[in-house]
């Protein structure tokens, strides 16, 4: 059998959502944004649901995510998706409203929202993209930096005495009674991937069916941020990162419920 | 006994060359073209030895930037 037999259309097994345009995007190489970008386009093209998603862009590396999927965006200013998200679903109770949100944008100056929103058990999901950096403006120290770990405004490490403790939110978040779910992920392998698109898929659902809140950590790297090539960032981030952000489902109230 | 048979096409263009599909491949049948780079200075990946792909689809869910598409066959 010759390649050209195998290549045509109704052999098609897998390839690009077809929610994700033929936009460029502009991440470095192996940047775990593409990847959430891509899975969140799946989910909602499984669902359904492209015609009734509103997404929240953050400030961040993910600035121009309403160039790359073709659903309603909001761009929201720094920190602030949470409380536009809130608006949003308020007043369009029948939309799936999201947002996506880096670790400095939601860790940092917008911590403030992300857990009044979660308190308050608004209706939405929150994807969180943990690369424990400041990516877009050149990998300063965020809340989220690990301790010892090297960035442009710690460069002989994260000094606990100096800077203080890494910030996990999403373990803060399991202790908000506003949240219904709340999981931590990641998407550096075929089976996390797989995961990782089966918990946003849960979030989505309870956002649609007026439960909530939901939080989706997904443990991410930057490979120009840590100063190293992607498939290393991998790695590191697996010896790394998820000793102290530790993966799985922390809290699914639907569960609980359903066993009661 | 029929064999599955595989064979994946990648957007040149769009590839950056970030080889985390080289990586998830089970077979090592991708690699990085050979001083060659594309229009935004990335080399990109080439399926080399297409003949034993099983059309997993391993390389291709692992792209962030969706370049690779994925057939298979009975054969
Ligand atoms: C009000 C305000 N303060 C600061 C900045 C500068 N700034 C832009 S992005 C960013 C942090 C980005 O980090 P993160 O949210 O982790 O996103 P990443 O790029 O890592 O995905 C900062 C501090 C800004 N744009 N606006
Ligand atoms: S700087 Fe980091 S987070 Fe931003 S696009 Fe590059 S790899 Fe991704
Ligand atoms: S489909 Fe599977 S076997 Fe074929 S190139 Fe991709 S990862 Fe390798
Ligand atoms: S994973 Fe995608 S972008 Fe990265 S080298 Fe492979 S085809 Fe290119
Ligand atoms: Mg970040």
């Amino acid at each position: 059998m010759t390649k050209e037999e195998i290549i045509r259309p109704e052999n098609l097994v897998c390839a690009k959502p077809t929610l994700m345009n033929d936009a460029p995007m502009h991440y470095c190489p192996g940047c775990s944004h593409g990847m959430v970008h891509k899975i969140i386009a799946e989910v909602i093209e499984e669902m359904q649901m492209e015609e009734k998603t509103v997404g929240v862009c953050p400030v961040g590396c993910a600035v121009f995510a309403y160039r790359y999927l073709d659903i309603d965006w909001q761009e929201a200013a720094h920190g602030r998706a949470p409380a536009v998200a809130t608006a949003l679903k308020r007043l369009w109770p029948d939309r799936l409203v999201f947002t996506y949100q880096g670790d400095g944008d939601l860790a940092c100056i917008g911590a403030c929202e992300t857990i009044h929103a979660l308190n308050r058990g608004e209706k939405i999901t929150v994807i969180f993209i943990n690369n424990a950096i400041y990516g877009m403006t050149g990998g300063q120290m965020a809340p989220t930096t690990l301790v010892g770990m090297k960035t442009a405004t710690c460069p002989y490490g994260r000094d606990v005495n100096l800077h203080g403790y890494p910030l996990n939110m999403t373990d803060l978040a399991v202790n908000l009674e506003g949240t219904a779910y709340v999981t931590r992920q990641s998407v550096h392998t075929v089976a996390a991937i797989r995961k990782a698109k089966r918990a946003i898929r849960k979030a989505f659902e309870n956002s649609i069916n007026g439960i909530g809140s939901n939080m989706v950590e997904i443990v991410s790297t930057c490979s120009a941020g840590w100063k190293t090539s992607p498939v290393k960032a991998n790695k590191w981030m697996e010896e790394n990162m998820f000793k102290y952000y530790r993966l799985g489902d922390l809290k699914d109230t639907q569960e609980i419920r359903s066993k009661e | 006994m029929s064999k599955i048979r595989g064979a994946v096409t990648v957007d040149t263009e769009r590839c950056k060359g970030c080889s985390l599909c080289i990586e998830a491949c089970p077979l090592n049948l991708l690699s990085l073209a050979d001083k060659r780079v594309n229009h935004k200075g990335y080399p990109y990946v080439e399926q080399k030895n297409w003949e034993s792909c099983t059309g997993c689809t391993s390389c291709a869910i692992v792209c962030p930037d969706g370049c690779i598409s994925v057939y298979r066959v009975k054969e």
